[in-house]
């Protein structure tokens, strides 16, 4: 029953992706003029002699001058069939080579960030809601209510201030200066670790004091209900009967939030990599789409959404798996 | 102190501490459960019934809730020499002591059976948990067996496959033959029945009431059994206890209670019933006013405010001490017991 729900979900994704690709394609044709009227300005503006004839020979490479359908016909076959994203004018380099470096690197920080989310979240959450109006509880309450309403990047700003004031280092970037450039090895696999936990403690902040609100309110809900006394009445510990029994409830939303944690990471993740100036994709998003090089913004939007349809997806089918009501009800 | 108590609970008191003043949800209850009686608590909804059992399990959230007062003594083994007590009222609410004679000598089961099972795991899992905690050397496919042996014998069909049915999959009749079955899993000597058929219908409670009588006499063990419904006292209960505001107010056999009620809000009670066979069906005859707020207990009697019989100058001026005014039959009232002595005595009554 559960693999006949993966597949049916599975094959569900092929029409959802067929819809974003047209949205971002949309995406890319969306400012006026078309993109090279961009790009002749700017060559233009540097010097660059630019007869009318080259643009037209541009137009005719990049299939400008073909109609909407065809263009994206075009741009998605080249996708699928060749990988081939198109070029950024600004990098003037392919897309995919621009993304084959960032793409992982906003993964890794995703995955970890959601990884650091949980592991704090989660039993501070507990812990709060167990021991509701202690000291601990408010001072969690307060750290929580300072991290949803302080902006990441301002964080970040306050981050690199204090550890240059204190420690006199900058924190800034992902890899020593010496790795920065230097092919993967294991000593760079090791100095990004070294590097990397600042911008997920920066970027989770805000997610971990959401999701410990959350993890909070879901569990006084349930502490309260009739199936904990009745677990403590049979004499199991507070310990276990927390865990197997109001914990294990609380934790739907946790699961559920999977698939929108990936976008809003990403969102929040722009300004504050570009503070600390982490090589992941959000600002090299942003840069293109305040350069209209829309090839890149395009296929940034394009794989970052069929990235949070994946993630929704495996958070759907976690959900499944955790919670037997979901199981039983909602998909046979 | 009769000689085959089980449980005595000895003027027992749990208070609220809360930020509007003190409840005293219990304010000073002793009773006797013998071995395999039925002691039938009744009373509105607020009396204290349901804080009073809870306290014998140790259940009562701290804080708000704390026992101040009294003794909850559990006895074990046999009536001769070898006899020990436990106070219950002493132990830690989270220690181990509690937590061995939780769900083993002592069982509980409650009024929602839609949410008294956890949601995540499926029946078996939760009477199999309870067996592998009270039950040492029973290996884990073992347990499995005593479960379903356990739902089979609560009159649950097919009770090899609801053994791994979620709760949400079984309906209110059934799992709360399921809970029960999780309650007796282990054998208790007192099962605690916090009116386990409230949220039932009719045909089902009937069922329900049968089943746990058999099951008494099967098992031998004694039952605290709670209610607001009197027709369901007086077909399960060997004695009743009725209680009012925190207090037993009348205590007797359950023939003696009906045929001859003193207090006059368990006549009240009584009068509440309608009755179908009368001629002319008259108006319900409810008793009058309500419970007070926790907060405004009147002086004096704690009824006193509600009583048809109110005597200005006595009941408002002290409690009534719970006197024996036939051979078993107490009653907290100053229509029966001497009023210079509960004014002398004052709130120590009890």
């Amino acid at each position: 029953m559960l693999t006949q729900y993966i597949g049916r979900r599975l094959l569900l994704l092929f029409p959802l992706i067929l819809i974003i690709s047209v949205i971002s394609f949309v995406l890319i044709q969306l400012p006026p003029g078309d993109i090279l009227n961009m790009e002749v300005l700017r060559l233009r503006s540097a010097g660059t002699q630019v007869s009318e004839e080259e643009v037209e020979a541009l137009r005719q490479l990049y299939g400008l001058d073909k109609s909407l359908p065809e263009q994206y016909w075009l741009w998605i076959t080249n996708i699928l069939l060749k990988g081939n994203f198109g070029t950024s004018f600004t990098y003037v380099k392919s897309v995919s080579e621009i993304l084959a470096a960032r793409v992982p690197l906003t993964a890794a920080v995703s995955v970890m960030t959601a990884i650091f989310v949980w592991i704090t979240a989660v039993p501070i959450g507990v812990y709060s809601a167990t021991h509701q109006y202690s000291l601990v509880d408010y001072f969690w309450t307060f750290v929580s209510f300072i991290g949803v309403a302080v902006p990441g990047f301002l964080l970040a700003l306050i981050f690199l201030w204090l550890a240059f004031l204190w420690f006199d280092i900058s924190a800034i970037g992902l890899f020593s200066q010496q790795y920065e450039t230097a092919p993967w090895s294991w000593a760079k696999l090791v100095n990004m670790l070294q590097h990397i936990w600042v911008p997920i403690v920066i970027i989770g902040m805000a997610n971990t004091a959401g999701m410990m609100r959350t993890m909070r309110g879901m569990m006084l809900d349930e502490l309260n209900k009739q199936y904990v006394i009745t677990a403590r009445s049979k004499g199991l510990t507070e310990t276990r009967l927390l865990v197997k029994y109001p914990v294990r409830t609380s934790m739907n939303p946790v699961f559920s939030t999977i698939g929108w944690m990936l976008p809003g990471i990403i969102s929040g993740e722009v300004l504050v990599s570009m503070v600390l100036n982490i090589p992941t994709t959000g600002p090299v998003l942003l840069q293109a789409l305040l350069n209209q090089d829309m090839f890149l913004a395009g296929s940034i939007v394009f794989i970052l959404s069929i990235l949070t349809v994946v993630g929704t997806l495996v958070s759907d089918i976690l959900l499944v798996w955790l919670d037997p009501r979901i199981r039983y009800e909602g998909v046979a | 102190m009769a000689h085959d108590s089980l449980l005595e609970i000895k003027n027992l008191m749990t208070h609220f501490h809360l930020h509007e003043g003190i409840v005293r949800a219990v304010d000073g209850v002793s009773f006797d459960v013998r071995r395999g009686q039925t002691l039938g608590i009744i009373g509105e909804s607020g009396c204290g019934k349901s804080v009073t059992v809870h306290s014998i399990l140790r259940l009562v959230p701290s804080p708000p809730g704390n026992i101040v007062d009294g003794q909850i003594l559990l006895h074990r083994g046999g009536n001769g020499m070898d006899r020990v007590a436990v106070d219950l009222a002493r132990l830690d609410p989270r220690g181990a002591e509690i937590r061995a004679i939780r769900g083993a000598e002592i069982s509980m089961v409650f009024q929602e059976p839609m949410t008294s099972f956890g949601p995540m795991h499926t029946i078996g899992n939760q009477i199999i948990e309870t067996i592998l905690l009270h039950q040492e050397g029973v290996e884990s496919s073992d347990a499995r067996d005593l479960a379903i042996e356990n739902l089979r014998r609560v009159g649950i069909p097919r009770a090899e496959q609801i053994v791994d049915a979620y709760p949400h999959q079984l309906s209110g009749g059934m799992r709360q033959r399921a809970m029960i079955a999780m309650a007796l899993s282990c054998t208790p000597r007192l099962l605690i029945a916090d009116e386990p058929t409230t949220a039932l219908d009719v045909t089902i409670q009937a069922q329900i009431l049968e089943l746990l009588m058999a099951l008494q006499e099967e098992v031998g063990m004694a039952v605290i059994f709670i209610t607001h419904n009197l027709g369901v006292i007086a077909e399960v209960a060997d004695e009743v206890a009725v209680m009012y505001l925190g207090r037993i107010v009348e205590q007797a056999g359950v023939n003696e209670l009906f045929d001859n009620p003193q207090h006059p809000y368990t006549q009240g009670l009584l009068n509440s019933i309608p009755h179908i066979d009368e001629e002319k069906l008259p108006r319900l005859r409810a008793i009058e006013g309500v419970v007070p707020d926790p907060y405004e207990i009147p002086s004096g009697c704690a009824f006193s405010d509600r009583c048809p019989s109110f005597k200005p100058g006595t009941c408002d001026r002290a409690m009534p001490n719970l006197d024996e005014t036939v051979s078993g039959h107490l009653v907290r009232c100053f229509l029966y017991s001497d009023v210079e002595e509960g004014l002398t005595e004052g709130e120590n009554g009890g």
